[in-house]
């Protein structure tokens, strides 16, 4: 599903990637962990296609997204760093816009159903600019999910949630694999990754300080800021 | 594939109008702005200023200075369009949701490019009365080919300040580097716009207007095809 060699991506002086080797397989769940500054963000975005790797090549679905980005992009989830919804605009018509920007068409009720499966069903009129962060997040994940995605991109999809917001996480996580498709999470909560997710890579300084088994990662790879970590 | 593209691009020009009408933003700096400048000029210049000479048409100084105080007004105020339209995407982190949604991103320039230009002709719709009435400038008598010498400027303007508004977007000192870039790839649109809204003004006497509208419209699409063929990479971090 994804083949990455030797990634690598250049901010003016400064590498965020120097070198990052991995595959994803289907239906695997994957952590990105690693102290802020590590890369993790960068690597989603160089997958998301919103950016081109400055070495190193990168294969999605087969194909190269160099050429063919137009049309992978219909198969990729984003929820990234910021929200990418507009304030001034409601729930309802965030999600309209995004479904015709995907290409894909979302009747009244299937919007409305689709925001009370995430709890914002109340809110749905409601500019999102009135929304508090938990809420947005909900709506942004729920985003990046509409289009059904075979990959799906998460950075830090935990942030803001209350309980009942994290349980909506690791369910859509939980669907992915029961569906056969895969994701790739950013996130520092290593306790949660521990519960949901088959394998971690574990990034430092912009490469791969480790890639296996989520419940083999040595602490010693791990920032001990995250949380989770002794 | 192209009916997806297209409605793309109108989802984009609908977003953008919406969140126009809701905010004001744009709209409000923008006429603001323009006024005060005609306002300033008009004050400056003062009404009973003579004119030249009558064989190039006669009237005050400031009826001939018009049609450059307009369109001085009208190019700063679309660059402050282009800058806010790409502005709005960079606030909530929207230009790098724009960039992972699938389809060719020309639908992406055309629905910005549309929406800054129903903003910058709907700006002139309220500008150019102000400045007939504050110029005694007799604009009714000549609406049409006005109204085609605005569509075909503004879109002109419109073309190039979406391409370098989003090819500005994401540095530190756009807004320094935005007009630098923009303003000297229009000064022969700028040029022809003065020079045929002043022919339209005074009656077109020696049937100039047709080459300098054909300029405009050379312009038109000059840019328009520069700015969708490399429009994926300037939006590319």
């Amino acid at each position: 599903m994804v083949v990455a060699t030797g990634l690598r991506k250049r901010f003016a002086r400064t590498w965020a990637l120097r070198g990052v080797t991995f595959t994803v397989q289907p239906g695997e769940i994957i952590a990105l962990l690693g102290a802020n500054g590590s890369g993790k963000s960068t690597l989603l975005r160089l997958l998301a296609t919103a950016a081109r790797p400055s070495g190193g090549t990168v294969q999605l679905f087969g194909q190269d997204p160099a050429r063919a980005a137009a049309a992978l992009r219909a198969r990729i989830g984003v929820l990234g760093h910021a929200s990418g919804l507009y304030g001034e605009l409601t729930a309802r018509e965030n999600l309209h816009f995004a479904a015709t920007m995907y290409g894909i068409s979302l009747s009244a009720e299937a919007c409305d159903a689709r925001l009370n499966a995430v709890g914002l069903g109340h809110a749905a009129g409601a500019r999102v600019g009135t929304y508090s962060q938990g809420m947005v997040q909900r709506l942004s994940l729920l985003r990046s999910t509409l289009h059904d995605p075979d990959l799906l991109l998460l950075d830090e999809p935990y942030t803001a949630l209350d309980v009942n917001g994290l349980g909506i996480v690791d369910r859509v996580l939980t669907d992915v694999r029961a569906a056969g498709k895969s994701a790739l999470m950013a996130t520092h909560l290593v306790e949660r990754s521990l519960r949901l997710c088959d394998r971690a890579i574990v990034l430092a300084g912009g490469t791969i300080a480790y890639d296996g088994a989520v419940a083999s990662v040595p602490s010693s790879v791990l920032p001990s800021e995250m949380e989770g970590v002794a | 594939m192209i009916r997806a593209e297209l409605q793309r691009s109108w989802v984009l020009l609908w977003k953008d109008l919406l969140i126009e009408r809701r905010a004001k933003a744009a709209f409000n700096a923008m006429a603001f702005f323009a006024g005060v400048v005609l306002l300033t000029f008009g004050f400056a210049v003062g009404p009973d200023a003579p004119g030249v000479a009558v064989e190039t048409g006669g009237g005050t100084l400031l009826q001939h200075l018009s049609p450059g105080l307009v369109w001085v007004a009208i190019l700063f105020t679309s660059q402050l369009a282009a800058d806010r339209s790409f502005q709005l995407e960079l606030e909530r982190g929207g230009l790098d949701a724009l960039r992972v949604y699938p389809g060719d991103r020309k639908a992406l320039y055309f629905g910005k490019l549309l929406a800054n230009l129903a903003i910058l002709l709907l700006m002139e719709a309220v500008l150019l009365p102000f400045a007939g009435i504050l110029y005694s400038l007799d604009l009714w008598a000549r609406l049409p080919q006005l109204a085609g010498v605005a569509v075909l400027t503004t879109l002109a303007l419109s073309a190039t300040g979406t391409f370098y508004a989003a090819l500005t977007a994401n540095l530190r000192a756009r807004q320094v580097l935005l007009p630098l870039l923009l303003f000297p790839v229009l000064i022969p649109v700028l040029l022809a716009a003065v020079k045929a809204t002043g022919l339209v003004l005074r009656g077109d006497p020696m049937n100039e207007l047709a080459s300098w509208v054909k300029l405009l419209g050379a312009a038109d699409v000059l840019f328009l095809i520069v700015a969708a063929l490399t429009f994926e990479y300037v939006v590319e971090e």
